[in-house]
């Protein structure tokens, strides 16, 4: 199969049952950041991306990129089609647009996949600084 | 050892009271008939990420300070700023959401729930169309029809399903679990025939996934309870429906328009809407049509993806619609346990149930404007006060950048990524375990919330502390008056 560097997809951001028990534990607990800082794509897409599970993805958008852990889907097939648990890492890449009624449009996203084996998936304290460029704690 | 019966579990729309919880010194140690959001969080609210002291930002540090100096520092900011936001409220209780909008109206600001990122579309919609609804027990005991559109409830209401729909067992609708099971054991024994055929004949060659999609709804025609799931991908709840239909993303409003067309028997000119064949539509329509008593849930799904209210509002009329065949209702699956409970009482105390400003010293309401994610984007505040919430994490940056720049006090039982950037740290009690209260389910129905243990020494609840905060905001708001 030929490989592509960057793959077009379409991005949705929603809860997973990982993400709730994570919540509930804490919002500052390794389930939790664990959680949230992956991304759910079809074996295919991976396969077309040239990489294996659990390397390191480079998820941008027009409102930003953000480096997260590509999963296997466990319910394939959805291909270009991926998936980032609510949270600090999908909300770097989410679509501010409230259309004028309020709300941001967190699905259904346009959005660009390539490997990042190199770079790090960064600590919600390092995501924070690069982010908002403000020392927390 | 003591064992609390019926406790309400403060943490989804679904608000299950049925939970046991059992209590050996001063600690939960056992939790019974929870699911796994709830165990996780009766056995894991004290974690080491428990906020234990009031916290001040002082020189780019979180410094531990007394109640009285942290309350006087958040009661300062509210005073003194323009255009504060008081955001969050939905994993509160009724009581401290209520003397939340005194404090907005005292201090002039924006307050707004969660449901402005989450079903804010669906209120818009409800006021427009109007919604044909009804309470949780009378879908579990009569409802023979169950769909969710655009919503996963196994993982974000993991009880629902159970208690309340399918695999509930009704007066008159009998329990789909059975059936369930006997899918699951036939669908194992086909695996391992598969496998085995596989590792035979292509030697280990792993086969191309099934294609889910375009599947003729034959499964739809058994007797009993029916369970079918409109969603963009294959989720945990699609699997264990007797019929998933899977749309295209952001083309819900294609699919629902074309239900609504194919139940008033007109013809459409296409072969797939959505990526859906039109035969299978027919048929699902003739089902909905049919059934005696059916009931649309529908998530986030339909709130967050292209169309938002209009999705809604096709949604709400399909469901008005279909009542001219047969008894047919719909609810939002909404998500936090208190979410609806801080849209009445907004309601009652504003006229609004979410996105109030009381900038002009009066309530004022429009979505898109007095959202606190518009505010935000237009960077219009100075200051905010955020409440069993963690927008930081939850908002798009663009919107989370400007709030980290606003004086912050954040009220919150565990450290968070707001809580990590905020001027102000309030520890609170949790609500429904260290501090009693009144919640709404999604359907409205107010329950109370059980103190079943007491709170770390020197934690006060989160009514407690707005109370706090709203009477020093008085205090300095006296004396500017007096020495002016």
């Amino acid at each position: 199969m030929e490989k592509n560097q960057k793959l077009r997809v379409t991005l949705l951001t929603g809860r997973t049952i990982e993400q709730g028990v994570g919540k509930e534990r804490g919002k500052s607990s390794k389930e939790y950041l664990e959680s949230v800082s992956v991304c759910y794509m079809d074996p295919e897409d991976l396969k077309r991306l040239g990489i294996k599970e659990k390397t390191n993805i480079m998820v941008s958008t027009d409102y930003g990129s953000v480096v997260v852990k590509a999963l296997k889907s466990l319910r394939a097939p959805h291909p270009s089609v991926i998936f980032i648990p609510y949270g600090p890492w999908a909300n770097v890449i989410v679509n501010p647009e409230t259309h004028g009624i309020g709300m941001p449009s967190f699905k259904g996203i346009p959005a660009e996949v390539e490997p990042a084996p190199d770079k790090p998936v960064l600590s919600l304290e390092e995501l924070l600084v690069e982010q908002f460029g403000k020392k927390s704690k | 050892m003591t064992v609390v019966k019926a406790v309400t579990c403060p943490v989804c729309g679904s608000l299950c009271d049925d939970i046991e919880l059992t209590v050996e010194d001063g600690r939960i140690v056992k939790v019974k008939n929870g699911c796994a959001l709830c165990e996780s969080k009766f056995l894991g609210y004290n974690s080491e990420h428990r906020l234990l002291k009031p916290l001040i930002r002082k020189k780019e540090e979180l410094v531990k300070v007394s109640w009285k100096e942290a309350v006087g520092r958040a009661a300062e900011i509210l005073a003194e700023a323009n255009y504060p936001i008081l955001y969050g409220w939905s994993s509160t209780s009724c009581e401290a959401i209520s003397l939340g909008l005194e404090l907005a109206e005292e201090v002039g600001g924006v307050i707004d729930n969660t449901s402005v990122v989450c079903h804010g579309p669906s209120i818009l919609s409800i006021q427009e169309v109007g919604i044909p609804s009804c309470t949780l027990g009378q879908i579990r005991h009569r409802a023979d029809l169950v769909v969710y559109w655009g919503s996963n409830p196994w993982s974000a209401h993991p009880r629902h399903i159970e208690r309340y729909t399918a695999f509930s067992e009704g007066r008159f609708e009998r329990s789909a679990w059975k059936g369930y099971l006997n899918k699951i054991k036939a669908s194992i024994v086909r695996k391992k025939i598969e496998s085995a055929i596989r590792r035979v004949f292509f030697k280990g060659k792993p086969s191309a996934p099934s294609n889910i999609r375009n599947e003729p709804p034959s499964t739809l025609q058994k007797e009993g309870r029916k369970l079918i799931i409109i969603d963009v991908r294959k989720t945990r709840s699609a699997e264990i429906a007797d019929y998933f239909i899977q749309v295209e993303p952001n083309k819900d409003y294609e699919l629902l328009q074309a239900f609504r067309a194919l139940i008033r028997d007109q013809e459409i000119d296409v072969d797939t809407v959505a990526g859906v064949p039109v035969e299978y539509l027919e048929e699902v329509a003739d089902l909905m049509i049919r059934c005696d008593f059916g009931v649309l849930f529908f998530g986030l799904g339909l709130t967050m993806s292209s169309g938002k209210l209009r999705n809604i509002d096709a949604a709400l009329s399909l469901v008005r619609d279909l009542n001219m065949w047969t008894k047919f209702v719909i609810m939002p699956m909404r998500g936090h346990f208190n979410v609806t409970g801080a849209n009445t009482v907004f309601t009652w105390q504003t006229g609004y149930p979410y996105a109030v400003d009381f900038s002009l010293g009066y309530p004022q309401y429009n979505p898109g404007e007095t959202s606190v994610v518009d505010v935000l984007l237009r960077k219009e505040s100075d200051a905010a006060l955020i409440i069993a919430s963690d927008p930081v994490a939850n908002f798009p940056k663009a919107a989370a950048e400007h709030l980290v720049k606003n004086l912050l006090i954040v009220i919150d039982p565990h450290m968070n990524a707001t809580a990590q950037l905020a001027d102000v740290v309030l520890p609170s009690s949790f609500v429904g375990i260290e501090a009693g209260g009144t919640a709404y389910r999604m359907d409205h129905v107010p329950l109370p919330l059980k103190k079943v243990v007491d709170p770390p020494r020197g934690i006060l609840s989160d009514e407690e502390i707005l109370r706090r905060i709203l009477a020093e905001v008085r205090k300095i708001k006296k004396r500017r008056a007096e020495e002016s």
